[in-house]
Protein backbone atom coordinates (compact mmCIF):
# COMPACT_ATOMS: atom_id res chain seq x y z
CA UNK A 1 0.00 0.00 0.00
CA UNK A 2 1.58 3.51 -1.20
CA UNK A 3 1.54 5.96 2.12
CA UNK A 4 -0.72 8.52 2.41
CA UNK A 5 -0.34 12.13 1.80
CA UNK A 6 -1.08 15.66 3.15
CA UNK A 7 -3.68 17.93 1.68
CA UNK A 8 -4.86 20.88 3.38
CA UNK A 9 -8.44 21.95 2.74
CA UNK A 10 -9.50 25.50 4.08
CA UNK A 11 -12.67 25.55 4.47
CA UNK A 12 -15.40 28.74 4.32
CA UNK A 13 -15.00 29.73 8.06
CA UNK A 14 -10.97 30.36 7.23
CA UNK A 15 -11.01 26.42 8.86
CA UNK A 16 -7.58 24.82 7.81
CA UNK A 17 -8.08 21.16 7.73
CA UNK A 18 -5.45 19.18 7.09
CA UNK A 19 -6.58 15.86 5.63
CA UNK A 20 -4.92 12.09 5.21
CA UNK A 21 -5.34 11.39 1.46
CA UNK A 22 -4.82 7.89 -0.29
CA UNK A 23 -3.69 8.31 -3.44
CA UNK A 24 -4.07 4.61 -4.31
CA UNK A 25 -8.33 4.64 -4.68
CA UNK A 26 -8.71 7.41 -7.71
CA UNK A 27 -9.66 9.63 -5.21
CA UNK A 28 -10.62 13.45 -6.17
CA UNK A 29 -10.55 15.97 -4.02
CA UNK A 30 -14.45 16.50 -3.85
CA UNK A 31 -14.53 12.86 -2.83
CA UNK A 32 -11.60 13.37 -0.01
CA UNK A 33 -13.88 16.44 1.26
CA UNK A 34 -17.02 14.73 1.52
CA UNK A 35 -14.87 11.54 3.23
CA UNK A 36 -14.13 14.17 5.92
CA UNK A 37 -17.35 15.27 5.78
CA UNK A 38 -16.67 19.21 4.77
CA UNK A 39 -19.37 20.90 3.46
CA UNK A 40 -18.91 19.81 -0.11
CA UNK A 41 -22.46 18.77 -2.00
CA UNK A 42 -20.40 17.21 -5.05
CA UNK A 43 -24.01 17.02 -6.34
CA UNK A 44 -23.07 15.88 -10.17
CA UNK A 45 -21.29 13.09 -8.65
CA UNK A 46 -18.01 13.99 -9.91
CA UNK A 47 -18.79 15.00 -13.58
CA UNK A 48 -17.73 18.42 -13.89
CA UNK A 49 -21.34 19.21 -14.06
CA UNK A 50 -22.60 21.37 -10.83
CA UNK A 51 -19.76 23.17 -9.71
CA UNK A 52 -20.58 22.69 -6.05
CA UNK A 53 -17.48 21.07 -5.45
CA UNK A 54 -14.89 24.64 -6.48
CA UNK A 55 -12.22 25.60 -5.01
CA UNK A 56 -9.71 27.49 -5.11
CA UNK A 57 -5.78 26.31 -5.43
CA UNK A 58 -3.64 28.05 -2.99
CA UNK A 59 0.09 26.60 -3.89
CA UNK A 60 2.27 26.49 -7.35
CA UNK A 61 1.73 22.76 -8.11
CA UNK A 62 1.50 20.98 -11.77
CA UNK A 63 -2.03 19.99 -11.79
CA UNK A 64 -3.49 19.00 -15.18
CA UNK A 65 -4.98 21.60 -17.27
CA UNK A 66 -8.76 21.72 -16.73
CA UNK A 67 -10.54 19.91 -19.71
CA UNK A 68 -13.55 21.55 -21.51
CA UNK A 69 -15.83 20.11 -19.67
CA UNK A 70 -14.49 21.97 -16.29
CA UNK A 71 -14.12 25.07 -18.34
CA UNK A 72 -17.55 25.33 -19.47
CA UNK A 73 -18.46 24.35 -15.73
CA UNK A 74 -16.26 26.67 -14.18
CA UNK A 75 -17.78 29.52 -17.19
CA UNK A 76 -21.20 29.01 -15.65
CA UNK A 77 -20.23 29.33 -12.03
CA UNK A 78 -19.48 32.32 -9.97
CA UNK A 79 -17.01 33.88 -7.87
CA UNK A 80 -14.51 32.39 -10.25
CA UNK A 81 -10.88 33.05 -9.77
CA UNK A 82 -7.77 32.41 -11.96
CA UNK A 83 -6.73 29.60 -9.59
CA UNK A 84 -10.66 27.92 -9.51
CA UNK A 85 -10.92 24.44 -10.26
CA UNK A 86 -13.63 21.91 -9.50
CA UNK A 87 -12.22 19.42 -6.40
CA UNK A 88 -14.01 16.32 -8.69
CA UNK A 89 -11.56 16.69 -11.48
CA UNK A 90 -8.32 16.78 -9.26
CA UNK A 91 -7.96 12.98 -8.90
CA UNK A 92 -5.38 12.93 -5.93
CA UNK A 93 -1.63 11.78 -6.51
CA UNK A 94 1.34 11.44 -4.71
CA UNK A 95 2.97 14.68 -6.66
CA UNK A 96 0.50 17.07 -4.83
CA UNK A 97 1.61 16.13 -0.97
CA UNK A 98 1.17 19.86 0.76
CA UNK A 99 -1.57 20.39 -1.53
CA UNK A 100 -3.59 23.85 -0.11
CA UNK A 101 -7.12 24.15 -1.84
CA UNK A 102 -9.97 26.28 0.11
CA UNK A 103 -13.37 26.22 -0.82
CA UNK A 104 -15.40 28.39 -2.89
CA UNK A 105 -18.35 30.18 -1.59
CA UNK A 106 -21.88 29.20 -2.62
CA UNK A 107 -24.09 31.12 -4.35
CA UNK A 108 -27.62 30.96 -2.89
CA UNK B 1 -62.30 25.57 -12.77
CA UNK B 2 -58.99 24.00 -12.75
CA UNK B 3 -58.30 20.45 -14.41
CA UNK B 4 -58.31 17.87 -11.48
CA UNK B 5 -56.24 14.46 -12.20
CA UNK B 6 -57.28 10.85 -10.64
CA UNK B 7 -55.09 8.07 -10.31
CA UNK B 8 -53.66 5.16 -8.32
CA UNK B 9 -50.32 6.51 -7.47
CA UNK B 10 -49.17 10.02 -8.10
CA UNK B 11 -45.10 9.85 -8.89
CA UNK B 12 -43.43 13.10 -7.83
CA UNK B 13 -40.21 13.06 -10.53
CA UNK B 14 -40.23 11.73 -14.01
CA UNK B 15 -36.39 10.81 -13.72
CA UNK B 16 -35.50 7.12 -14.54
CA UNK B 17 -36.62 5.74 -11.33
CA UNK B 18 -39.89 7.35 -11.38
CA UNK B 19 -40.31 5.98 -14.99
CA UNK B 20 -39.50 2.42 -13.73
CA UNK B 21 -42.36 2.99 -11.00
CA UNK B 22 -44.72 2.67 -13.93
CA UNK B 23 -43.76 -0.34 -14.93
CA UNK B 24 -43.75 -1.87 -11.74
CA UNK B 25 -47.35 -0.60 -10.95
CA UNK B 26 -48.12 -1.80 -14.42
CA UNK B 27 -47.58 -5.22 -13.57
CA UNK B 28 -50.08 -5.02 -10.49
CA UNK B 29 -52.53 -3.22 -12.79
CA UNK B 30 -52.12 0.18 -10.98
CA UNK B 31 -52.17 3.32 -12.66
CA UNK B 32 -49.44 6.26 -12.60
CA UNK B 33 -49.31 9.78 -13.35
CA UNK B 34 -46.33 11.76 -13.22
CA UNK B 35 -45.56 15.30 -12.77
CA UNK B 36 -41.98 16.77 -12.86
CA UNK B 37 -40.91 20.34 -13.23
CA UNK B 38 -38.90 20.07 -16.57
CA UNK B 39 -40.69 20.37 -19.54
CA UNK B 40 -39.84 16.61 -20.79
CA UNK B 41 -38.98 13.62 -18.85
CA UNK B 42 -35.46 11.84 -17.75
CA UNK B 43 -34.82 14.23 -15.04
CA UNK B 44 -30.92 14.65 -14.49
CA UNK B 45 -30.76 12.21 -17.02
CA UNK B 46 -31.97 14.58 -19.72
CA UNK B 47 -31.29 18.03 -18.45
CA UNK B 48 -27.62 17.35 -17.21
CA UNK B 49 -26.13 14.12 -19.07
CA UNK B 50 -27.90 13.17 -21.73
CA UNK B 51 -24.74 12.22 -23.96
CA UNK B 52 -22.73 10.42 -20.70
CA UNK B 53 -22.78 6.26 -20.90
CA UNK B 54 -23.67 4.21 -18.07
CA UNK B 55 -22.19 1.45 -17.36
CA UNK B 56 -24.09 -0.09 -14.25
CA UNK B 57 -27.39 -0.70 -15.48
CA UNK B 58 -27.62 -4.62 -15.16
CA UNK B 59 -27.48 -6.47 -18.69
CA UNK B 60 -26.49 -3.37 -20.51
CA UNK B 61 -22.63 -2.92 -20.39
CA UNK B 62 -22.96 0.86 -21.58
CA UNK B 63 -26.01 2.77 -22.77
CA UNK B 64 -26.06 6.50 -22.88
CA UNK B 65 -27.99 8.29 -20.62
CA UNK B 66 -30.75 9.47 -23.24
CA UNK B 67 -30.49 6.33 -24.80
CA UNK B 68 -31.81 4.74 -21.10
CA UNK B 69 -34.88 7.28 -20.78
CA UNK B 70 -35.96 6.93 -24.30
CA UNK B 71 -35.56 2.91 -23.65
CA UNK B 72 -37.85 3.52 -20.11
CA UNK B 73 -40.24 5.31 -22.05
CA UNK B 74 -40.87 2.43 -24.66
CA UNK B 75 -40.86 0.29 -21.67
CA UNK B 76 -44.05 1.57 -19.69
CA UNK B 77 -45.77 2.74 -22.80
CA UNK B 78 -47.95 -0.49 -22.94
CA UNK B 79 -49.36 0.97 -19.43
CA UNK B 80 -50.19 4.84 -20.68
CA UNK B 81 -49.20 6.83 -18.04
CA UNK B 82 -49.92 10.69 -17.62
CA UNK B 83 -47.77 13.64 -17.75
CA UNK B 84 -47.97 16.73 -16.10
CA UNK B 85 -44.73 18.47 -17.51
CA UNK B 86 -43.10 21.85 -16.69
CA UNK B 87 -45.16 22.39 -13.38
CA UNK B 88 -43.71 22.29 -10.00
CA UNK B 89 -45.36 19.78 -7.55
CA UNK B 90 -45.68 22.39 -4.77
CA UNK B 91 -48.68 21.82 -1.81
CA UNK B 92 -49.76 17.91 -0.81
CA UNK B 93 -52.73 17.78 1.31
CA UNK B 94 -54.83 14.70 2.92
CA UNK B 95 -58.44 14.64 1.41
CA UNK B 96 -61.50 13.74 3.44
CA UNK B 97 -61.61 10.48 1.39
CA UNK B 98 -58.45 9.19 2.95
CA UNK B 99 -56.30 10.05 -0.51
CA UNK B 100 -53.69 12.40 -0.86
CA UNK B 101 -54.19 15.80 -3.09
CA UNK B 102 -50.69 17.24 -4.81
CA UNK B 103 -51.41 20.34 -6.99
CA UNK B 104 -48.65 21.66 -9.10
CA UNK B 105 -47.41 25.39 -9.11
CA UNK B 106 -49.59 25.98 -11.95
CA UNK B 107 -52.72 24.57 -10.14
CA UNK B 108 -53.31 21.56 -11.91
CA UNK B 109 -54.53 18.81 -8.69
CA UNK B 110 -53.92 15.04 -8.83
CA UNK B 111 -55.90 13.01 -6.71
CA UNK B 112 -54.81 9.17 -5.12
CA UNK B 113 -54.08 7.06 -2.32
CA UNK B 114 -50.52 7.03 -3.12
CA UNK B 115 -47.75 9.40 -3.65
CA UNK B 116 -43.99 7.91 -4.91
CA UNK B 117 -41.38 11.21 -4.56
CA UNK B 118 -38.79 10.45 -7.18
CA UNK B 119 -37.99 13.81 -6.98
CA UNK B 120 -34.12 12.97 -7.46
CA UNK B 121 -31.72 16.34 -6.84
CA UNK B 122 -34.51 18.29 -6.33
CA UNK B 123 -36.15 20.70 -9.23
CA UNK B 124 -34.15 21.88 -11.77
CA UNK B 125 -33.79 26.07 -11.37
CA UNK B 126 -31.70 28.66 -12.61
CA UNK B 127 -28.29 29.30 -11.38
CA UNK B 128 -28.42 32.66 -10.05
CA UNK B 129 -25.78 35.43 -9.45
CA UNK B 130 -24.45 36.20 -5.95
CA UNK B 131 -25.88 39.80 -6.87
CA UNK B 132 -26.89 41.16 -3.46
CA UNK B 133 -30.41 42.38 -4.54
CA UNK B 134 -31.08 40.28 -7.28
CA UNK B 135 -34.02 38.76 -5.81
CA UNK B 136 -35.67 42.08 -5.43
CA UNK B 137 -35.73 42.80 -8.67
CA UNK B 138 -37.13 39.13 -9.89
CA UNK B 139 -39.98 40.04 -12.58
CA UNK B 140 -39.31 43.48 -12.44
CA UNK B 141 -36.40 43.55 -15.01
CA UNK B 142 -34.55 40.17 -13.67
CA UNK B 143 -35.16 37.57 -16.14
CA UNK B 144 -33.68 34.09 -15.57
CA UNK B 145 -35.54 32.41 -19.04
CA UNK B 146 -36.16 33.58 -22.11
CA UNK B 147 -39.76 32.28 -22.04
CA UNK B 148 -41.20 34.55 -24.80
CA UNK B 149 -38.82 36.34 -27.06
CA UNK B 150 -41.78 39.22 -28.14
CA UNK B 151 -41.61 40.49 -24.24
CA UNK B 152 -38.02 42.03 -24.92
CA UNK B 153 -39.34 43.37 -28.15
CA UNK B 154 -37.72 46.64 -28.64
CA UNK B 155 -36.33 46.91 -24.92
CA UNK B 156 -33.05 47.48 -23.85
CA UNK B 157 -31.57 43.57 -22.46
CA UNK B 158 -28.36 43.05 -21.01
CA UNK B 159 -27.89 39.11 -20.96
CA UNK B 160 -24.95 37.44 -19.01
CA UNK B 161 -23.34 34.01 -19.53
CA UNK B 162 -21.20 32.52 -21.96
CA UNK B 163 -22.27 28.96 -22.42
CA UNK B 164 -24.80 28.02 -25.42
CA UNK B 165 -28.07 29.46 -23.98
CA UNK B 166 -26.17 33.16 -23.54
CA UNK B 167 -25.15 32.17 -26.79
CA UNK B 168 -28.32 31.59 -28.64
CA UNK B 169 -30.45 33.92 -27.11
CA UNK B 170 -28.05 37.00 -27.55
CA UNK B 171 -28.38 35.99 -31.18
CA UNK B 172 -31.81 35.15 -31.58
CA UNK B 173 -32.80 39.01 -29.34
CA UNK B 174 -30.25 41.15 -31.41
CA UNK B 175 -33.18 41.53 -34.00
CA UNK B 176 -35.91 42.00 -31.32
CA UNK B 177 -34.49 44.27 -28.85
CA UNK B 178 -34.16 48.08 -29.04
CA UNK B 179 -30.31 47.41 -27.94
CA UNK B 180 -28.44 44.31 -26.41
CA UNK B 181 -25.52 43.79 -24.52
CA UNK B 182 -23.91 40.62 -23.85
CA UNK B 183 -20.99 40.53 -20.55
CA UNK B 184 -19.11 37.55 -20.07
CA UNK B 185 -16.36 36.54 -17.45
CA UNK B 186 -13.37 35.82 -19.92
CA UNK B 187 -12.86 36.24 -23.84
CA UNK B 188 -13.28 32.92 -24.87
CA UNK B 189 -16.93 31.43 -25.09
CA UNK B 190 -17.45 27.54 -25.22
CA UNK B 191 -20.66 27.28 -26.88
CA UNK B 192 -21.18 25.91 -30.58
CA UNK B 193 -18.50 27.29 -32.75
CA UNK B 194 -21.02 28.77 -35.36
CA UNK B 195 -22.58 30.24 -32.48
CA UNK B 196 -19.29 31.77 -31.30
CA UNK B 197 -18.60 32.86 -34.96
CA UNK B 198 -22.19 34.92 -35.32
CA UNK B 199 -21.99 36.46 -31.83
CA UNK B 200 -18.35 38.07 -32.77
CA UNK B 201 -20.14 38.97 -36.35
CA UNK B 202 -22.88 40.82 -34.44
CA UNK B 203 -20.27 42.56 -32.04
CA UNK B 204 -18.23 43.62 -35.08
CA UNK B 205 -21.40 44.98 -36.91
CA UNK B 206 -22.56 47.08 -33.90
CA UNK B 207 -25.75 45.10 -33.64
CA UNK B 208 -25.06 44.36 -30.35
CA UNK B 209 -22.47 45.76 -27.66
CA UNK B 210 -19.89 43.05 -26.23
CA UNK B 211 -18.22 43.12 -22.70
CA UNK B 212 -15.64 40.55 -22.07
CA UNK B 213 -13.39 40.22 -19.29
CA UNK B 214 -16.50 41.50 -17.46
CA UNK B 215 -18.83 40.39 -14.66
CA UNK B 216 -22.67 42.07 -13.56
CA UNK B 217 -21.53 42.92 -9.85
CA UNK B 218 -24.70 45.39 -9.65
CA UNK B 219 -28.61 46.02 -9.92
CA UNK B 220 -30.19 49.61 -9.81
CA UNK B 221 -33.51 50.63 -9.88
CA UNK B 222 -36.21 52.38 -8.09
CA UNK B 223 -38.86 48.97 -7.50
CA UNK B 224 -38.16 48.62 -11.31
CA UNK B 225 -34.77 47.89 -12.83
CA UNK B 226 -33.59 50.67 -14.67
CA UNK B 227 -29.45 49.58 -14.97
CA UNK B 228 -26.69 47.02 -14.26
CA UNK B 229 -23.44 47.44 -12.48
CA UNK B 230 -20.67 46.00 -14.51
CA UNK B 231 -16.96 45.18 -12.93
CA UNK B 232 -14.48 45.13 -15.64
CA UNK B 233 -11.15 43.43 -14.62
CA UNK B 234 -8.76 45.81 -16.22
CA UNK B 235 -11.74 48.85 -16.71
CA UNK B 236 -13.13 49.36 -13.16
CA UNK B 237 -16.94 49.60 -12.51
CA UNK B 238 -19.69 51.09 -14.61
CA UNK B 239 -23.08 50.97 -15.62
CA UNK B 240 -25.33 50.79 -18.30
CA UNK B 241 -28.94 51.64 -18.19
CA UNK B 242 -30.84 48.17 -19.42
CA UNK B 243 -34.99 47.56 -18.81
CA UNK B 244 -33.74 44.05 -18.63
CA UNK B 245 -31.12 41.62 -17.28
CA UNK B 246 -30.96 37.95 -18.07
CA UNK B 247 -28.69 35.91 -16.43
CA UNK B 248 -27.58 32.41 -17.99
CA UNK B 249 -25.88 30.30 -16.09
CA UNK B 250 -27.59 27.10 -16.77
CA UNK B 251 -29.52 25.57 -13.68
CA UNK B 252 -29.12 24.03 -10.69
CA UNK B 253 -30.83 21.25 -8.33
CA UNK B 254 -33.03 22.73 -5.46
CA UNK B 255 -34.94 20.21 -2.88
CA UNK B 256 -37.55 23.19 -3.30
CA UNK B 257 -41.19 22.44 -1.96
CA UNK B 258 -41.03 18.82 -0.90
CA UNK B 259 -38.99 20.06 2.21
CA UNK B 260 -42.32 21.73 3.10
CA UNK B 261 -43.99 18.27 3.33
CA UNK B 262 -44.62 17.33 6.39
CA UNK B 263 -41.57 14.25 5.95
CA UNK B 264 -38.57 13.64 8.13
CA UNK B 265 -36.09 14.34 6.92
CA UNK B 266 -31.84 13.64 6.83
CA UNK B 267 -29.66 16.01 5.32
CA UNK B 268 -32.53 16.88 2.68
CA UNK B 269 -33.41 13.95 2.10
CA UNK B 270 -36.24 11.60 2.65
CA UNK B 271 -36.03 8.78 5.58
CA UNK B 272 -37.58 6.26 4.66
CA UNK B 273 -38.50 2.59 5.97
CA UNK B 274 -36.10 -0.17 3.95
CA UNK B 275 -38.97 -2.74 4.00
CA UNK B 276 -40.87 -1.03 1.72
CA UNK B 277 -39.37 2.28 1.17
CA UNK B 278 -42.09 4.17 3.25
CA UNK B 279 -41.91 7.04 4.74
CA UNK B 280 -43.32 8.65 8.26
CA UNK B 281 -46.52 9.42 6.39
CA UNK B 282 -48.76 6.64 5.50
CA UNK B 283 -49.04 6.32 1.52
CA UNK B 284 -46.17 8.29 0.78
CA UNK B 285 -43.44 6.17 -0.45
CA UNK B 286 -39.65 8.47 -1.61
CA UNK B 287 -37.26 6.32 -4.30
CA UNK B 288 -34.39 7.52 -5.60
CA UNK B 289 -31.56 9.72 -4.99
CA UNK B 290 -34.03 11.87 -3.04
CA UNK B 291 -34.82 9.11 -0.30
CA UNK B 292 -32.03 8.32 2.66
CA UNK B 293 -31.25 4.82 4.98
CA UNK B 294 -28.80 3.34 6.62
CA UNK B 295 -26.23 2.00 3.48
CA UNK B 296 -28.03 4.49 0.98
CA UNK B 297 -26.27 4.38 -2.42
CA UNK B 298 -27.45 7.05 -4.76
CA UNK B 299 -27.73 4.48 -8.32
CA UNK B 300 -30.27 4.51 -10.75
CA UNK B 301 -30.12 0.47 -10.20
CA UNK B 302 -30.21 0.69 -6.34
CA UNK B 303 -34.11 3.01 -7.35
CA UNK B 304 -35.09 0.34 -9.71
CA UNK B 305 -34.78 -1.96 -7.09
CA UNK B 306 -36.74 0.44 -4.28
CA UNK B 307 -39.50 1.28 -7.01
CA UNK B 308 -40.11 -2.22 -7.49
CA UNK B 309 -40.62 -2.57 -3.75
CA UNK B 310 -42.45 0.90 -3.01
CA UNK B 311 -44.84 -0.71 -5.67
CA UNK B 312 -45.63 -3.81 -3.89
CA UNK B 313 -46.40 -2.30 -0.63
CA UNK B 314 -48.18 0.66 -2.30
CA UNK B 315 -50.92 -2.06 -3.63
CA UNK B 316 -52.68 -2.67 -0.36
CA UNK B 317 -53.42 1.36 -0.15
CA UNK B 318 -54.59 1.08 -3.79
CA UNK B 319 -56.72 -2.04 -3.76
CA UNK B 320 -56.75 -2.52 0.14
CA UNK B 321 -59.73 -5.36 -0.35
CA UNK B 322 -57.45 -7.26 -2.79
CA UNK B 323 -54.97 -9.78 -2.55
CA UNK B 324 -51.96 -9.55 -4.15
CA UNK B 325 -50.26 -11.95 -6.27
CA UNK B 326 -46.36 -11.65 -7.10
CA UNK B 327 -46.02 -12.91 -11.07
CA UNK B 328 -43.03 -13.01 -13.42
CA UNK B 329 -43.38 -11.01 -16.84
CA UNK B 330 -41.72 -14.30 -18.25
CA UNK B 331 -44.57 -16.31 -17.37
CA UNK B 332 -47.51 -13.79 -17.62
CA UNK B 333 -45.36 -11.50 -20.42
CA UNK B 334 -47.06 -7.72 -19.78
CA UNK B 335 -50.86 -6.65 -20.61
CA UNK B 336 -50.63 -4.90 -24.31
CA UNK B 337 -48.23 -6.39 -25.57
CA UNK B 338 -47.46 -10.01 -27.51
CA UNK B 339 -46.39 -12.95 -25.28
Amino acid sequence: MKENIKITVIDRDDQRHELDAPTDMGMSIMELCKAYELPVEGTCGGMALCASCHVYVLNDYALPEPSDDELAMLDQAFFVQDNSRLGCQLKIKEEYDGLEVKLAPVAQ
Amino acid sequence: MLKTIETDIIIVGAGPVGLFAVFEAGLLKMRCHLIDALPHPGGQLMEIYPKKPIYDIPGCPSVLAGDLVKNLMEQILPFNPGFTLGERAEKIEKLDDGRWCVTTSQGTRHHAPVIFIAGGLGCFEPRKPPISNIEHFEDKGVEYFVRNPEFFKDRRVVIAGGGDSALDWTIYLADVTQNLTLVHRRTEFRGAPDSVEKVMELAEKGRIRLITNAQVTGLQGNGKLDGVVIQHDTEGTFSIETDFFVPLFGLTPKLGPIAEWSLSLEKGAIEVNTLDYSTNQPGIYAIGDINTYPGKLKLILCGFHEATLACQSAFKHVRPDQKLSFKYTTVTGIEGLPL
